[in-house]
């Protein structure tokens, strides 16, 4: 996809919808979607009384290395966004769908560093201490968060609301994508996987789509 | 599902200890001889609810888990002639066991380390006694906990003899691990290291 879309950056005809999510991007983008949905469930299985402890007990450190994970992952893409030019809304989209899209991925992005770090304050303010060994291997030091019962107690309900709300705004983002692709036939979905978005989207001549079959309202 | 939980046996371990620490008791008196004459330590002992079982395990970082066991019993038959020949047993039960918080007494009762509804005692039986001092012994024996049993050893050293009252102070390590309640490490080391103070009184 590389190729071409260099094309369509600059390109006169000005089909904006040409403009690439970079390799970089792509691979960020869709390891932390995976694994925060990983996380979610893991964390929602851990919380369950019912299961066996020991396992309770191995998902909760697995939980903790998957997630410090996706803050450096997540810390990584936003370097990258200060670095690195975004690409321009898909021309499909009207000004108010470029602003909630835009504020939906400012928001997701910023949930993305904001839900792990209050998950390590969780594990910071415990009063079990429970030490965090990433993989088994590099012991990650506590933030510097005094332990107590309330402390703990309150970081647990920030960090499962804010996973929480993670989720939803995930779900609805999804949803808006898969809307893109199979009812408007535009190229959202595509340039997220790295695909010319020629094949729906960038119309023969750039011109702006949606006529086509797209409902725009 | 449950074969998971045997990985914690690293608690279970520390029960282990506790069990060979009550023989390592029963040696002491032996050595109790150095001071008071063996002939006068001789006898047979109950281990009294005055003692003190405790455990602890590290965790990388500083820090780790410490407790103790409430409920336990044992006796203690100190040979005045024949050092080698006294024997100590020891029962615990490691439903009573406390530490710093509920969540973590729950957990070391729960299937995943002595899986207390399964295997409501930790046993310890001597197997051997070695004085190693005036007032020290070595205790071999075999420790049983959730049905696995293996050889172990604790120090005791004798503290205190007066009237019909013997004090010991036992310390032993125990792996965890080899009792299948390695549940936990790396994070927490698979040592178990056992620190009590046996009271027994004379029958
Ligand atoms: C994007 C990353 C993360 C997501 C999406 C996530 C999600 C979740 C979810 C859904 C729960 C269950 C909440 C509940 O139902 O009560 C949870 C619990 C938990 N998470 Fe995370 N988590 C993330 C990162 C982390 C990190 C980095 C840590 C620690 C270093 C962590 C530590 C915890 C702990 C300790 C709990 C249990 C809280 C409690 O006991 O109340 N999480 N997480
Ligand atoms: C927790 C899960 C997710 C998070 C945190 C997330 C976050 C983001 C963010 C921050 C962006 C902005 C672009 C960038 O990365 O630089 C983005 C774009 C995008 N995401 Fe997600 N996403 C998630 C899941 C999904 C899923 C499940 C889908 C598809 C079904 C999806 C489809 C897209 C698409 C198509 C774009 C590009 C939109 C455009 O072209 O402007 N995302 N996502």
């Amino acid at each position: 996809m590389q190729g071409r879309r260099q094309a369509g950056y600059a390109t006169p005809q000005g089909t904006t919808q040409d403009t690439p999510y970079g390799p970089l991007s792509i691979c960020l983008h869709w390891l932390i979607a995976a694994l925060i949905f990983a996380l979610i469930g893991i964390g929602f299985a851990m919380r369950r009384t019912e299961i066996d402890p020991a396992l309770q007990f191995s998902l909760y450190q697995w939980h903790k290395s998957l997630g410090l994970t996706v803050l450096a992952l997540a810390a990584l893409r936003e370097i990258h966004w200060l670095f690195a030019r975004h690409p321009q809304p898909v021309a499909d989209l009207g000004p108010l769908e470029r602003q909630a899209s835009r504020t939906t991925h400012v928001v997701l992005a910023l949930l993305c560093l904001f839900v792990p770090l209050s998950g390590w304050a969780v594990a910071s303010t415990s009063t079990l201490a429970i030490p965090t060994l990433l993989f088994d291997r590099v012991l990650v030091p506590a933030l510097p968060l005094a332990r107590s019962a309330a402390g703990e107690a309150f970081w647990s309900l920030v960090h499962a609301g804010s996973a929480y709300l993670l989720l939803a705004l995930a779900a609805l983002h999804a949803a808006a994508a898969l809307h893109h692709h199979f009812i408007r036939r535009n190229g959202v979905l595509l340039r997220m996987l790295g695909r010319p978005a020629a094949g729906n989207a960038g119309r023969p001549d750039g011109t702006r789509g949606p006529a086509r079959r797209g409902t725009r309202r | 599902m449950t074969d998971r939980t045997g990985s914690m046996v690293a608690r279970i371990t520390l029960l282990r200890t506790m069990l060979v620490c009550v023989p390592a008791l029963l040696v002491t008196a032996p050595a109790l001889a150095r001071t008071p004459a063996l002939s006068e330590a001789a006898g047979t002992y109950d281990i009294s609810s005055a003692s003190q079982i405790r455990f602890s395990v590290d965790q990388i970082g500083g820090g780790g888990i410490r407790g103790s066991f409430g409920k336990f019993s044992g006796a203690v038959r100190i040979d005045g002639r024949r050092i080698g020949a006294s024997t100590v047993s020891f029962t615990l039960y490691p439903q009573s066991v406390s530490a710093a918080e509920e969540r973590i007494e729950n957990f070391l009762r729960s299937s995943a380390v002595f899986d207390a509804a399964t295997y409501p005692t930790v046993t310890f039986r001597s197997t051997a006694v070695r004085q190693t001092g005036a007032d020290a012994a070595v205790v071999d024996g075999m420790l049983t906990a959730r049905g696995i049993t293996r050889r172990e050893q604790f120090a005791v050293r004798l503290r205190q003899l007066s009237g019909g009252t013997i004090a010991f102070n036992v310390t032993g390590n125990v792996y965890r691990s080899r009792y299948r309640m390695d549940v936990g490490t790396p994070i927490y080391l698979n040592v178990v290291k056992f620190d009590m103070d046996i009271r027994a009184v004379r029958r």
